[in-house]
Order: structure tokens, then C-alpha cells, then sequence
């Protein structure tokens, strides 16, 4: 490793690389970035076509040709008798309670453990983060028979309240992180006017977490919905189950009637490609938080 | 209610300490308290109806002369090192390629980070379109003559692992990279203006401005990507289940078929506990990262 710093430098290279280099680069910089961009959607753009194809189309010239009809039967069949409607609704039923609850769980923790000196404070962001961060696996089996025990295995209650016990420990270190930036003044100035514990929380340092809030939010969000370990383990009866797993139910259920598993494949990203897009810049901020921090 | 503060010994509010201890209880239910159960159902033999019958490290030794947790344990390495290796060196490359604020970029990194919002099982459903018999990768293979190369890519225990492995990549790959743009961002352009006067070509920026600023960024990235590996389960239960003959078979998904298909609760406990200290070396990595620069 020799540091270019005590290197004597070669006679001085014109810092501005002529015109026509620069604009080959360019050149050269679009074609492998836009055929990687291209590559990458090639998969989306598949799918999308694959739904809007007509079963017999797909069964006589084949998955892979180009499309010979057009035809939304799919979407139909996957959100009626495939049962994408009542899944997408336990979705919610499942996605919206977790997100909100974890969420105010985790900053309520987080504030109290940012902004006063609760004695082992570190340790015990230290420890609920490393909860987070378990192998779920360890946890698969004792929980189903947690569940089962309080009467809640197959119910959406389990799901809700599972993830938010998983989810919280990585909440709670990423929200105590934020809120720890926010300055004392504030809070002294509203303890002089006479606000409670609990009022400074609610009407000041709630309020001043937004962004991060947003950006937890719609990762929450998105890895709630997405996910499958949780709901196979603590649900059973098909008709509970929410979209992610319900997927699976509906290959096993159109085996070979590609349009309508790409179709539920579609129905099935349209809300989290839409948290994405309205929470693009957040959701992004958020990965990175969650990451560097 | 709030101001309780006595002058000497800090006394809190019981709003305060419901703050912190709910949250503390509701985890420790739901996390910590199950996961001391795993760890004791591992020493058990339990089929989930009688009471587990304790037999110490029995599971652990019965590992040793099972073929199918030498196959998942050997997937398991293989997916670290292709899954994790192939994410970081690739995450890497995007950033670096689609660093600088130029015209498109932004419509790049968009299409390279779409599929990370898509479920695992979403993916695998899309990719398993392409892969049919008759889907698109083998329709491209006999257009440009490579007719003899069409597979059935998932069902044969040759390339079923590696098969599900591209979906994997395509997902994780968007993520990494943004993981590393933020830490590109992050660098003082500085230290590449003091770099250049100095002649250094873009190669030793690399190496010596880029790579060594980017450190802390490396060690997250390792800890998600290990930890993302061991957990990889989603992916591979929706688009083979392990098999076929597991030869796809993860230890994750190998220890969920134990649990809730063969009820061998003791077994599929012991296997949790393997990944667990797999997983354990790069937490603690991970938290004393954490912990040290919270100072």
C-alpha cells in the first residue's frame, strides 16, 4: 500500500479531460447503466405482460413467447375466487395495527431511554436491538406454542402482536438515535411551562421525530407486508391469511394458469410499491439510517 | 405529575418507567422469553403433544449422521459466500457506478432498487415464470443456439440452488447499493480534490481515499448480509421448498419443515440454535460497532 500522498507527482495533468473522452464516457456510462436498468425491469416487465395474456394464449404458444391476446381474466380470478380481496384485507388488518403499534411502542422506549438518564439505558437499547437482530428461527416454535397457549394461534391478533414484539428492538435503536439529536432547550423550555413526561413526548418530541417516523414507517410497512415466516407459523386456516402467504396458496391453487399468478404477483406489490413512491425519499433515508447507524 | 425530580436521587415518573418497561415486557414476551425456550427445547425431544423429554445434546450429535443437515449446512455456506459475497462486490460496483448526480442517474438506481420492495414470494413467483420449460430463459436459449442448455432450471437438483440464488441477487442487490451510496456520500470530497492534485489515478483513489473511508459502511454491510443469508428463508420455501431432494435445502428452511411438517420440535429447535451461532459472531461484530459509535 503506497500512499499517493508521498508519491512525487507526475507533471501536472490537466484536470479537465479533453471533450471527446468526456463525451465517450458518457456514452459508454449510459449504455452499462441503462442495460443493467433495463435487465433489471426485463423480470417486472414479464410479469406484467404474463398477467394481461389469456390462459389459452400462454397454454398454446407458450410462457415465454410474446403476447397474443390481452385479457384481465387474471386479475378476476386472482382477487375473487382466488381469494385476493379477503387476503389484501387481512393484510391490512394485519399491516396497519403492527406498523402503528410497534411504532408508538418503540418511540415512547426510544424517548425515554434518549432524553432521560434511566440507569443501564445503553444496555437496554443494546439488548432490544439484539433481539431484533435473533435468527427468527429460534423463535418459530416456542411462539406458535405461545400462541396456541393464549388461545390466539391462527388469529391475526398473533401476527399482529409477534411482529410488533420482533420489530420493536430495531425501532427502538433507530428512533432513540434520532431523537437524541433533538435539543435540550425545547424540552426544558416546555418542563418550565409546566408539561408532564408524557405531554413533552406527545406534543413535542413526537412531533420533531416526523421524519424519521415516515421514513420507519413505510420500511415497517413494507417488511410487515412482505412477510411469510411469521404468518406460516402462527397461522394455519387459509382464509386468514394475508397476502404474502396467500401467494403461495394461489400457485398451489392455478398450478400452470400463469396469468393468474402473475396477476396476484402484481395485486400483491401494488401496495408497497405505492408506500414506496409516495415515501420514496424517506424509505430510502430510512435503509440508510437503519444501516449506518 | 411529572416533575418528581428530588434533588439527590432521581426519581421517575411512573409514566416514564411505563414508557420504557412496556416495550421492554412486550419484547421480552415475545422475543426473549421464547428464544430461552428454543434454547432449552434444542437439550429436548418433543413431537408438540407430550411433554418434550429432555436428551441433552443428543439432537446435536444426530447432525452428524444426518445427510440432508450436511447438504443444508454445505447450502447454507454456499449461499453465504455466492448470496453475501455477490450482493456486496455487486452493491459495491452499482454505487461506485451510479455515484456522481448526472443526468438518468436517478432513473437508474430507481430500476435497480424496484424489486426490493416486492415480497420475496412476489419475486419468486415472477422468476419461476421465467424459468419454465417453456418460459422465457429457455425460448432465449434456443434463439441464439444454445438449444442443448434448456433445463427445467428448478427441478433439477443440479441448478435448483442456484437458480433460486439469481432471484435472490436481484432483490438484495438494490438494497446493498444503497447502502453503499450512502457511505460514498458520506466521503469528504476533499480528501479526492488532495488525491487528484496529487496525480493519483482513479484506481488509487479507490484504494486509497475510497476503500479505506467506506469501513464502517463494509462492516454494516457484512453484518446485514450475513444476517440476511442465515435468515434466507422466503425465497427459497416459495419457489422449491428445499427440494428437489434438497438439493436447495437451507438450514432455515430444513429447520421449518422439521418443525412444522415432520413435528420434530426438538430437532428443529437444535438446528435453530446452529444458525443462531452462526449468526451470533456477526451480531456481536454488529453491536459493538453500534455500541462504539454511539460514543
Amino acid at each position: 500500500m503506497t500512499l499517493t500522498t508521498t508519491r512525487p507527482s507526475p507533471p501536472l495533468v490537466p484536470r479537465r479531460v479533453p471533450a471527446p473522452r468526456r463525451r465517450n464516457r458518457g456514452i459508454g456510462f449510459h449504455l452499462v447503466a441503462g442495460g443493467l436498468s433495463v435487465l433489471w425491469l426485463l423480470p417486472i416487465l414479464l410479469v406484467l405482460t404474463t398477467s394481461i395474456r389469456s390462459f389459452e394464449d400462454i397454454a398454446s404458444n407458450g410462457l415465454g413467447s410474446v403476447p397474443h391476446s390481452f385479457a384481465l381474466g387474471g386479475f378476476g380470478q386472482a382477487w375473487g375466487e382466488g381469494g385476493g380481496g379477503r387476503a389484501m384485507l387481512n393484510s391490512l388488518l394485519v399491516t396497519i395495527p403492527t406498523v402503528v403499534l410497534a411504532l408508538l411502542l418503540s418511540a415512547a422506549a426510544a424517548y425515554a431511554l434518549s432524553r432521560y438518564a434511566i440507569p443501564f439505558r445503553r444496555t437496554i437499547i443494546l439488548v432490544m436491538l439484539a433481539g431484533n437482530l435473533l435468527p427468527p428461527q429460534i423463535l418459530l416454535v416456542p411462539v406458535a406454542k405461545l400462541t396456541e397457549l393464549l388461545g390466539i394461534y391462527d388469529t391475526l391478533t398473533a401476527l399482529v402482536v409477534v411482529q410488533v414484539g420482533f420489530g420493536l428492538g430495531f425501532y427502538t435503536f433507530v428512533l432513540q438515535g434520532f431523537m437524541r439529536s433533538i435539543p435540550d432547550e425545547i424540552q426544558q423550555a416546555a418542563l418550565i411551562d409546566g408539561a408532564g413526561v408524557a405531554q413533552i413526548f406527545w406534543r413535542i418530541i413526537l412531533p420533531m421525530t416526523r421524519p424519521a417516523l415516515a421514513a420507519l414507517g413505510a420500511l415497517a410497512f413494507t417488511w410487515t407486508f412482505n412477510d411469510l415466516l411469521w404468518a406460516i407459523t402462527v397461522l394455519r386456516t387459509e382464509t386468514v391469511m394475508p397476502v404474502t402467504p396467500a401467494l403461495l396458496g394461489l400457485q398451489g391453487q392455478y398450478v400452470s394458469n400463469w396469468n393468474v399468478i402473475a396477476a396476484g404477483s402484481v395485486i400483491a406489490a401494488i401496495p408497497t410499491v405505492a408506500v414506496f413512491l409516495r415515501f420514496q425519499k424517506h424509505f430510502i433515508s430510512g435503509l440508510a439510517i437503519g444501516a449506518i447507524k | 405529575m411529572a416533575v418528581l425530580a428530588a434533588p439527590r436521587r432521581r426519581r421517575f415518573s411512573p409514566v416514564l418507567l411505563a414508557f420504557v418497561l412496556v416495550p421492554l415486557v412486550v419484547e421480552g414476551f415475545w422475543v426473549f422469553w421464547p428464544a430461552l425456550q428454543g434454547f432449552y427445547l434444542s437439550l429436548t425431544d418433543w413431537d408438540g403433544v407430550s411433554a418434550p423429554s429432555f436428551v441433552g445434546f443428543g439432537n446435536f450429535a444426530e447432525m452428524f449422521s444426518d445427510d440432508i443437515f450436511g447438504t443444508a449446512a454445505l447450502d447454507t455456506v454456499i449461499w453465504l459466500v455466492l448470496f453475501g459475497g455477490l450482493s456486496a462486490l455487486g452493491g459495491l460496483g452499482l454505487a461506485l457506478l451510479l455515484q456522481r448526480e448526472r443526468r438518468g442517474v436517478g432513473f437508474y438506481r430507481a430500476a435497480l432498487f424496484t424489486p426490493v420492495v416486492f415480497s420475496l414470494v412476489a419475486t419468486s413467483l415472477i422468476w419461476q415464470v421465467i424459468y419454465q420449460p417453456d418460459g422465457v430463459v429457455n425460448r432465449l436459449l434456443a434463439a441464439i443456439g444454445l438449444g442443448s442448455w434448456q433445463h427445467a432450471w428448478l427441478a433439477d437438483p443440479k441448478t435448483a440452488l442456484y437458480a433460486v440464488l439469481v432471484p435472490a441477487l436481484w432483490r438484495q442487490l438494490g438494497y446493498v447499493m444503497v447502502l453503499y451510496l450512502a457511505g460514498l456520500k458520506g466521503i469528504d470530497p476533499a480528501l479526492y480534490e488532495a488525491a487528484k492534485l496529487d496525480g493519483a489515478t482513479s484506481r488509487q483513489q479507490f484504494r486509497n481515499v475510497t476503500w479505506p473511508q467506506l469501513r464502517g459502511v463494509n462492516s454494516v454491510v457484512l453484518s446485514v448480509i450475513v444476517i440476511d443469508s442465515l435468515r434466507s428463508f422466503d425465497v427459497v420455501w416459495s419457489m422449491t421448498k428445499g427440494g428437489p431432494y434438497h438439493s436447495s435445502e437451507l438450514l432455515s428452511t430444513y429447520m421449518y419443515s422439521t418443525a412444522f411438517q415432520s413435528l420434530r420440535l426438538g430437532y428443529a429447535s437444535a438446528l435453530a440454535v446452529v444458525i443462531f451461532l452462526l449468526a451470533f459472531g456477526v451480531i456481536v461484530t454488529y453491536l459493538v460497532r453500534a455500541f462504539r459509535e454511539d460514543q
